[in-house]
This record gives C-alpha cells, sequence and structure tokens, in this order.
C-alpha cells in the first residue's frame, strides 16, 4: 500500500501552495538535511519533470531550502527560506535534471559541510508523501514516513543479524528493510523503517558494529530533528 | 488497515455496527500503535487549522505570490450577504469558504492537504459551513475528517490522489467523494449510503484534467475548490434521498485510474497543455517567468529569480 495510514491522507499540515510541490519538496529537503546530520555549507538542488517545469510558481525553491534548514512542512517561515539560507551563509545551486526519472516529481539534492556529502534522489508521490529511491549511489527505497535508520557499511555475513539483534533486543519493530551493496564484499547500505523512535545509544552501538562505516537516521515524524538552523 | 475497498469498509462498519468515522479512528490507532486518543487529538488539531484558514481566508489579504488570484472568497461573501445567490445561501457559503481556504494555500498561507493542497478548500468548506448550520460540535467533525480519510486512503491506494499522475480528477475529484461521504454519515446517512455518495461524486469529475496556469495552484484550482464544495453538497443530498451509483463505487475509482494513466503528461499538472496553453494562459507564464516586472512578490518570492543559475 503506498498510502499507509489516515494522516497520509487528511495531512499534513502545510504551508501551500501544492503538497507534491511544496510539502513534499520539504521533507526531501529534509531526508537530505538528516543525512548530512547538520546545516549544509552548500547545496545543489536538480529538479526533474513537473519539478522541473513548475518549481518556481509552486515555490518547489523555497520548500526544499526549507527542508535543508529542518523545518517541518507547517513552518511558517518556508515563504522565507532562501533568505535565511543565504543569511546562514548557504549556497545554493538549482538545475534542471536531465534522464529518466522514477516519477514525474522528482529532485536530486546534493547537500555538503566539509568533507561530508549527502546525496539523495525522491520523488513527491502526492498528499506530501514521498518516496526516496537512492542515498549516495544506492538504490534503496523508504518513504521517511517512520523513523528510518540507514546503516553504511561493508558487506558481509551476519551483518543483518547483527542489526536485527540490536533492534529486537529494543524491542523495536522493523516496518520495512531494503538493502544495496556496490559489489560483492564491496561497500553497502541497509535502510531499515522502525515503527518507534530510536535512542541515541542504540544508534552509537550499531555504530560500533564491524565494518560499519556510519549510521544515519532520519527522522521527520517529530517537529524537529537531526538540529535545529 | 482491514480494508481496501469501499466495499468491504462499508460492510466492516454495518457488521460491527460503526459509523465509517469511528471505524477509521480505531483502524488508525492499531496501525500507527498510538492511543485513539492521541490520533484523535491531532485530527481535532487539524481541524482547528481548517476553521482558521476559512476564517483567514474571508478576512485577511489573500493576493497570491504571483498577484493572479485572491480575495474572491470575500467578493462571494459579499454578494451572499447583499444577495440572493441562485445555488441558495448554503450553498453559498460552503462554495465562499473552499474559496477562502484554497486562497490562503495560494498565498503559502497554512491549511491541511485534504488529500493535497490543490483541493484543500473542499473538505473545510463543507464541514464548516455545515457545522455552523447544523449545530454540530468539534468532535462531531473530527469523526467526519476520520470518515473522509477512511475514503481517500481507498481511493488513494486503489488510484491516485496526486495531479501529476491522475490529472484534477485524482485532487479535486477525490476531495470532493471525500467530503460528499463524509458529509453523509454526518447527516446521519448508512456507511453504504456514504460509499454511494463516493461513487456519484467521482463520476462527475471523471477525465478533469490537470492544467494550472503557469503550473501555479491557482487558475484554475481555487475556483474548482469552490465548485468542488457544491458539488459535494450535491452528491450527498442524492444518496440519502436514496440515489444510488449503479456503477459501484470502487468500479469508479479504477475507472479514475484508467483514464488518470491514458492521461497526456500535457495535461498531469506540466502546464504544457489545457487552460495553461489558451493565448491568455501562455501571456500570463511569460509574464512570470520571462518578464518578471509583473510579478508580485511576497516573503522571498524575489530571492527565489536570484539563485537561479
Amino acid at each position: 500500500m503506498r498510502f499507509k495510514d489516515v494522516f497520509s491522507i487528511i495531512g499534513p499540515a502545510m504551508v501551500g501552495p501544492s503538497s507534491s510541490h511544496t510539502a513534499g519538496a520539504v521533507r526531501i529537503g529534509r531526508v537530505a538535511r538528516h543525512l548530512l546530520g547538520d546545516v549544509p555549507e552548500r547545496a545543489e538542488i536538480r529538479f526533474y519533470g513537473s519539478f522541473a517545469d513548475t518549481y518556481r510558481g509552486h515555490g518547489t525553491d523555497l520548500a526544499i531550502v526549507g527542508g535543508l534548514l529542518d523545518f517541518d512542512t507547517d513552518d511558517l517561515r518556508i515563504p522565507s527560506s532562501l533568505k535565511i539560507a543565504e543569511q546562514l551563509g548557504i549556497e545554493i545551486e538549482f538545475r534542471e535534471g536531465k534522464g529518466s526519472i522514477p516519477h514525474p516529481n522528482t529532485a536530486r539534492i546534493a547537500a555538503r559541510r566539509g568533507e561530508r556529502e549527502a546525496v539523495v534522489t525522491a520523488s513527491s508521490i502526492g498528499g506530501g508523501n514521498i518516496e526516496v529511491h537512492g542515498v549516495n549511489d544506492f538504490d534503496v527505497k523508504f518513504t521517511a514516513m517512520y523513523p528510518t535508520l540507514l546503516v553504511f557499511h561493508d558487506d558481509r555475513p551476519g551483518m543483518i543479524a547483527d542489526l536485527t539483534r540490536i533492534l529486537s533486543r529494543e524491542h523495536v519493530n522493523i516496518g520495512h528493510m531494503s538493502v544495496d551493496r556496490k559489489g560483492r564484499s564491496g561497500e553497502a547500505l541497509t535502510v531499515i523503517d522502525t515503527d518507534s523512535a530510536l535512542s541515541d545509544d542504540l544508534i552509537r552501538e550499531v555504530a560500533q558494529l564491524p565494518t560499519v562505516r556510519d549510521v544515519r537516521l532520519v527522522d521527520l515524524t517529530g517537529a524537529k530533528g537531526g538540529g535545529s538552523p | 488497515m482491514r480494508f481496501r475497498t469501499l466495499r468491504q469498509l462499508a460492510e466492516l462498519c454495518e457488521r460491527e455496527g460503526k459509523p465509517i468515522g469511528r471505524f477509521m479512528l480505531e483502524e488508525q490507532a492499531k496501525e500507527s500503535g498510538r492511543d485513539e486518543q492521541d490520533e484523535f487529538r491531532k485530527m481535532f488539531d487539524y481541524y482547528q487549522i481548517m476553521k482558521e484558514a476559512v476564517r483567514k481566508g474571508l478576512t485577511e489579504d489573500t493576493t497570491s505570490r504571483s498577484g493572479l488570484t485572491g480575495l474572491d472568497a470575500q467578493r462571494v461573501m459579499r454578494y451572499i450577504e447583499t444577495g440572493e445567490p441562485s445555488v441558495g445561501h448554503v450553498a453559498a457559503e460552503a462554495m465562499a469558504y473552499a474559496l477562502a481556504v484554497s486562497e490562503v494555500n495560494a498565498s503559502m498561507g497554512r491549511i491541511i492537504a485534504t488529500p493535497t493542497a490543490g483541493s484543500c478548500g473542499i473538505i473545510p468548506g463543507v464541514f464548516v459551513s455545515s457545522q455552523q448550520r447544523f449545530g454540530w460540535d468539534d468532535e462531531t467533525m473530527t469523526y467526519g475528517l476520520f470518515a473522509a480519510g477512511a475514503i481517500g486512503y481507498v481511493i488513494a491506494n486503489n488510484s491516485f490522489v496526486s495531479g501529476a499522475e491522475g490529472g484534477c480528477q485524482a485532487e479535486v475529484g477525490s476531495a470532493i467523494g471525500m467530503a460528499a461521504g463524509a458529509m453523509t454519515e454526518l447527516r446521519g446517512g448508512t456507511p453504504s449510503q456514504a460509499i454511494h455518495a463516493v461513487g456519484l461524486a467521482l463520476k462527475n469529475t471523471l477525465g478533469l484534467i490537470c492544467d494550472p496556469v503557469g503550473g501555479l495552484v491557482e487558475i484554475p484550482c481555487i475556483v474548482r475548490n469552490g465548485f468542488g464544495a457544491v458539488n459535494a453538497l450535491a452528491a450527498s443530498d442524492m444518496a440519502l434521498a436514496g440515489v444510488r451509483s449503479v456503477i459501484p463505487s470502487d468500479e469508479v475509482i479504477q475507472v479514475m485510474l484508467e483514464v488518470g494513466s491514458s492521461m497526456p503528461e500535457k495535461h498531469r499538472e506540466t502546464a504544457k497543455g489545457g487552460l495553461a496553453q489558451t493565448p491568455t494562459g501562455k501571456k500570463i507564464m511569460d509574464q512570470l517567468y520571462r518578464g518578471g516586472s509583473s510579478r508580485k512578490s511576497k516573503g522571498a518570492g524575489d530571492a527565489a529569480g536570484k539563485t537561479q543559475e
């Protein structure tokens, strides 16, 4: 089921004018922000399909940047997000993307701070709901409707078992899981949708598992996450 | 959720002797793992935002970022107060309230997407005007929103609710169906009557294209919300009178999927066809994106151009 509950139909509470082009775009921006883990220094935003055709009129640019500032969809600062980003010294570039896309409303964000980069490709599928298709060259899928754990690691036997053991001990239920690897025994990314919030301790423990390179939490379920701008 | 179709929804509600709104609240709490009370509170708060958007649209300046739209709700209200609307006061008020919320949306104000922002005026238009008329409390209206949500949930999972995928029928059409079904329940209709109201309403918007001028959620979206509120009331009245959707509502939803899937891209929110490509539509688009001078800027509207390559 693409739409899981009543609030994906009635809702979100949002600043207009378009749930696909504004609210969904805020959430795509926020996913990139949470993956980066901090305020970006620069961001390149590529718009595809209908996003590319109409983003100015819908304030999709304002919305994605609002998301990068970790604003929620109903934050009344969204109309001024570009000004706020400018004041914070964030460099922002918009481009029109070419090539085949999974959905008419798709954006790709490459956000950078220092050595860290988060690249997210996601589509806005209606009503403010999104589907993430790719993270840093990995083909993974998640909706960010739930707290989502992203674990960057090396492909090795027992990795999933190690992860699920920690989650199960903490009584965290897994809603959906997606894994992609760049090659046998190469770099891999495991994405886990969970039904409940994840503690900092749990995330630290996952980070200490053998071959884990990085752990990120994307949690758009609260009003705030990933540090405030 | 224990249902995938409107028929299953009506059967479950009738078997368990529950209205759709009550049933959906229980299903929602099971799905989310949160208390019914918390889920009810969230929807109750959403209803307050809807009422605030109606108030704002009827009293404040709703001129949009583009300067193309705004204040039509207030025009309609003045007309109602001083004249005799042909559709009657009740329908005209629902229409004005729906316009009000859509205009708040177009001017980057706060709304609830129902199911989308493009169609955000229809449910508040119907709900807030009917609440005033029938004296229902906010709790009743909140259950009504759960009923509307249950209907939308079926439409969204069997067809679509975004203009980019299925045209305006998927947004405004779905919202009218949701409002019509919920209104039927609020007026005391059975779940099965509510489901008939959905089918009746959806049939009236099949094929409606998404052709926003300049790509903005303004022309024709705002007036379609006004019309939508009136149509929702009409569909609900037909269902309460015993009119049935001979083609079952679930089959009508499949038609919406079929029609939307074969709709050309130019009629799915790309501004490449329909009203957007009329001589006047094109002229407006030129002024918005090339000339730039006619664009009234609100907030950081001007900054949007500055960061272009």
